[in-house]
């Protein structure tokens, strides 16, 4: 074997939906690479690396961010979500839900990253105007549904979500669909 | 019917939600390699060296490849097989690949790729299909029907002359339709790897497992039944994932040299380069009405911008023109295209593939005429509306055909006959219509054999497995072919279990393309699920002491019609079969019939039936920056029959919001580098960020009407919902921005710039029309003559050497003595 270049590592911990990781990668990589390469998360997509679409949006201390912009070495201590954090055991989350009932998802690449960026936008404001939904994912492209069901799935969710209860235990952000 | 049409969640909706859909990126494989590719810097030149020893002995550098490690060509189209995986002697255009790497990480791979030194020779460019009508050599490709010319076709379906001269006016337009790229935001990812017998496995985005594995086998010498290609659901693909990609074969290739897993992804920038987009076309257009203006005769010529490559060029060049039949009446139709070669990333198939160009420019010449003749848009189309069960001009057979009602919901719902023309300075409404294929009735290649198949597994366990090699893009096709097994067995579609897209456990289904999913998949299905039905309808009935005929299934039971408390569960049905028979499966499949077209270059435009759309947009125009803001769109769409209304509802909604992207802002646009900077020819905007695309906040509300009127042909009476809905769209804007501000902008996309420069130009007394001036001078070759039905053709040109082929040449081993 050639000797690496890449040898310098870098190590963190951080919590990543809800677990403690703690994770060795080269020192180079942004929070998507390592969320993908070193933690196995592959839901979270590369769309452009350059910030354009939105595609690897997470959470990260209940925010959304464009992971392909973050070093992951700038994330220590940081409280990741992606988009396998959102579900509850098996169940979907009332956000999930009303994505799949309501035709949010086509292709589904661009879903992940809306998903998180809208649970962000409920947990600001309860019950948004379809404005506000607007505003708030136009930061996200989408080329299959025109937008149009990913509005009416967040507005579906904020229906569904008793937001007045607030921050419960455990992760707090996250309902699920009921019966599931 | 209890599941057809009725509104669900999508099968695969629960994996799409929680991240688990396994995307071709998302493949990672123990002892993984990655490829990286050199791609030129030129966009025309000779290859005098390529210097890689830096390259191969750099850290973590497993194999670099070149093309001399390609010496076979392929190409999706038989007659277009000028593609190498990597170039050979000669790049074509900016990101033509030249090299590879293949690294342990993505990164050493990228860093070898830069110590690789390629010596060019830069030819001159060719920019344009008017440079490339001008520019003998230096040549792009070799072959073609003129130097830099790639296709040529006349057809005349009548004789246009007379009827235009006899008509009472005569309108003639030039039009250009700027190209567009798919941007699907899942960027083409494949991983290829040896199985444990030693067999070559491909998963990749592509739409046509099949057609890859084909050419994946002539690029690699190899026999196709050692490799296996595995469609991975694509992150979009609206026929940019169609072709065989160098990409594809490089992974596939360096897998085969070094016995390990390979993996490319390309970057955004890279999507550009692969494009095979929305062909930008020139159009001039003139059609002969009468004075109340019914068309007697149309005269379609099209130019169009191919790239440096064939692609799908030879169907797209016959698509701008074919289905101009299908949406209206033409008794006299002349149409000539030509598909030139320049140095830029080859164009193909896009949503519409090659109609949307010419739909724009009749549905806007149409618009002229009504004001022209102080017609209502609506009645003019309303009156000439082409005949349910009738055959075109051009030999296409229409079926059912619900444009009538698609037009009298959007007038309605937009309140049309109120509005129009009685808004408000710089408000208006427009109004388009359309038609689309419910799949190509030939196959890429020609042959006979079926264009999908589905084989049913039935187990004791009470599951049914369905394999078929249907690609799932988004679009839904898992969901449609759980559905039409779930109807017509009574079952749910969570009950079914799907095998798709691979070409070593499903039978061939051609591809997602052509919006032919539904309709042959669906028939392939039917067909499958009645078989299987009937065994279990024997078998059930002799335990109920029933004649088969009434044995019926709902509810995931199967009991007696007349008595449906008498019965069993679905799963003691499938027991009692496989008492009686052993294994149970069974196997469906479906060819479209044979098209009435069989004149040369008539295989472009059959389909067994066509969707219908008709479209209001309302606009609102600033007349001081120009800008246009749609602000609502109502769109009517003839389905034959909703499977799933929330899916079908997403594509139609989809197709607008794509329509309206190619009508105000997309356009993949290149520019010539200053001499200082070498002339190259270079994309203008390779990201995201400046290839604009609307977003969230550009969405206008959308009304969708379903107008369901069975056709025979679908499976339920089905058609298509993928492609057609985009289409009236840019056309419906220009006549919008018409309505609104009297301005015509003959061109898309329609920018704020050429809106206030028509603006300008009316304001000092000029025509207030801004867009293409001329069309050039095209060395048409003699026309092929075919005779419309009406004036006793039979589908045949009667100047045509006996011995030519009935459908798009291809290259055909083994089917000599194909039939006239």
């Amino acid at each position: 074997m050639s000797p690496r270049r890449d040898a310098r590592k870098a190590r963190i911990a951080l919590t990543v939906n809800g677990e403690e990781r703690d994770v060795v990668f080269a020192g180079y990589k942004t929070l998507l690479e390592v969320l993908r390469e070193d933690l196995g998360l592959t839901g979270t997509k590369h769309g452009c690396e350059l910030g354009e679409c939105g595609a690897c949006a997470v959470l990260v201390d209940g925010q959304p961010v464009l992971s392909c912009l973050l070093l992951a070495v700038e994330c220590a201590g940081a409280d990741v979500t992606t988009v396998e954090g959102l579900a509850r055991g098996p169940a979907l989350s009332l956000l999930q839900a009303a994505f799949a009932d309501k035709g949010a998802a086509q292709c589904g690449y661009c879903t992940p990253g809306i998903l998180v960026t809208a649970q962000a936008l409920l947990e600001r404001k309860a019950h948004p105007t379809r404005a506000e939904i607007a505003e708030a994912l136009s930061g996200n492209l989408c080329r299959c549904t025109g937008y149009l069901q990913i509005f009416e799935a967040v507005e579906e969710a904020a229906r569904a979500e008793p937001h007045a209860q607030g921050p419960a235990a455990g992760r707090p952000h996250v309902r699920t669909e009921a019966g599931a | 019917m209890k599941v057809v049409g009725q509104a669900r969640r999508r099968v695969d909706a629960r994996a799409k939600v929680t991240g688990q859909t396994r995307f071709a990126d998302d493949v990672v494989l123990p002892r993984m390699l990655y490829g990286k590719l050199l791609r030129s810097a030129h966009p025309h030149a000779l290859i005098v060296e390529i210097a890689a020893s830096a390259a191969r002995a750099a850290p973590g550098v497993h194999l670099v490849l070149t093309g001399a490690d390609f010496p076979t060509a392929y190409g999706i189209m038989p007659v277009s097989q000028d593609e190498h995986a990597l170039c050979r002697g000669k790049v074509r255009y900016v990101g033509d690949p030249v090299a590879a790497v293949i690294a342990a990480s993505e990164r050493e791979a990228a860093d070898a790729l830069a110590l690789i030194r390629v010596t060019y020779e830069p030819l001159a460019t060719i920019a344009s299909p008017e440079e490339a009508l001008r520019t003998a050599e230096p040549r792009i490709q070799d072959y073609g029907e003129g130097p830099n010319l790639h296709r040529l076709a006349h057809f005349a379906f009548g004789d246009v002359e007379p009827a235009l001269a006899g008509a009472d006016q005569v309108f003639e337009d030039v039009f250009f339709y700027q190209g567009s790229t798919h941007l699907s935001l899942e960027q083409h990812a494949t991983v290829a790897a040896l199985d444990a017998d030693g067999r070559l496995t491909l998963w990749s985005s592509t739409q046509t497992p099949h057609y890859l594995h084909r050419e994946l086998a002539r690029a690699l010498d190899m026999p196709a039944h050692h490799i296996r290609v595995i469609a991975t659901p694509n992150g979009g693909g609206f026929g940019g994932k169609s072709d065989p990609f160098n990409h594809e074969i490089v992974a596939a290739k360096a897998a085969l040299v070094t016995g390990r897993p390979v993996k490319i992804t390309l970057t955004r920038e890279e999507v550009f380069y692969a494009h095979r987009g929305r062909h930008p076309v020139l159009m001039r257009l003139k059609t002969g009405v009468r004075q109340d203006g019914t068309i007697v005769a149309m005269d379609l010529e099209t130019l169009l911008d191919g790239g440096a490559y064939g692609s799908y060029g030879p169907a797209s060049t016959l698509y701008t023109g074919q289905l101009q039949t299908v949406t209206y009446h033409v008794p006299r139709y002349r149409f000539r295209a030509c598909r030139a070669f320049t140095n830029k990333p080859p164009c193909g198939p896009k949503r519409g593939h090659g109609t949307p160009q010419p739909r724009f420019a009749q549905e806007v010449q149409l618009d002229k005429i009504a004001v022209a003749l102080g017609r209502d848009p609506a009645d003019l189309r309303l009156q000439q509306l082409a005949p349910a069960n009738s055959v075109t001009a051009n030999w296409l057979t229409i079926g059912s055909m619900g444009l009538k009602p698609c037009i009298e919901r959007v007038v309605q719902g937009s309140a049309w006959r109120e509005r129009r023309g009685q808004l408000p300075f710089g408000r208006g409404l427009g109004m388009a219509c359309s038609s689309y294929l419910c799949g190509a009735g030939l196959p890429i290649y020609w042959n006979e054999m079926p264009h999908s198949g589905v084989q049913l597994q039935l187990d004791r366990s009470g599951r049914v497995t369905v394999f078929c090699g249907a690609t799932e893009i988004g679009q839904g096709s898992d969901d449609v072919l759980a559905a039409i097994i779930a109807e017509v067995l009574g079952l749910e579609t969570t009950d079914i279990k799907l095998v798709t897209g691979d070409t070593d456990l499903t039978p061939v289904d051609l591809g997602s393309y052509s919006s032919r999913v539904t309709l042959m998949m669906g028939n392939a299905a039917i067909q499958a699920a009645e078989r299987a039905k009937a065994i279990l309808s024997a078998s059930a009935g002799q335990k109920l002491g029933l004649p088969a005929e009434r044995v019926a299934f709902a509810d995931r039971r199967v009991f007696d019609v007349e008595n449906p408390s008498a019965g069993m569960a679905f799963q003691e049905a499938v027991v009692a079969a496989e008492v009686e028979h052993g294994t149970l499966g069974t196997t469906g499949s479906y060819r479209p019939p044979r098209s009435a077209a069989r004149y040369r270059g008539g295989g472009v435009g059959p389909s067994v039936a066509y969707s219908y759309t008709a479209a209001v947009v309302e606009v609102e125009v600033d007349p001081a920056t120009g800008w246009v803001r749609v602000s609502k769109v109502w769109i009517g769409h003839d389905i034959g029959r909703v499977i799933n209304p929330v899916l079908a509802r997403g594509q139609v909604e989809g197709g607008v919001y794509m329509g309206l992207g190619e009508a105000l802002m997309e356009e993949q646009a290149f520019r010539r580098l200053p001499p200082r900077l070498s002339s190259a020819l270079v994309h203008k905007i390779p990201s995201m960020l400046e290839y604009k695309s609307p977003t969230a906040l550009e969405m206008p509300e959308v009304v969708t009407y379903f107008i369901e009127d069975p056709d025979p042909s679908g499976p339920f009476g089905a058609k298509e919902v993928g492609q057609g809905p985009l289409l009236p769209i840019a056309p419906a804007v220009a006549n919008a921005v018409f309505d609104a501000v009297g301005v015509r902008v003959d061109q898309v996309p329609i920018t704020p710039d050429l809106v206030l420069a028509a603006l300008g130009a009316k304001a000092k007394g000029k025509s207030g029309r801004v867009g293409p001036e001329a069309f050039p001078a095209v060395p048409w070759p003699e026309a092929l003559v075919v005779p419309p039905p009406w004036e006793g053709g039979n589908g045949k040109a009667i100047n045509e050497p006996a011995k030519s082929r009935d459908a798009l040449p291809t290259h055909h081993s083994g089917t000599a003595g194909v039939k006239v």
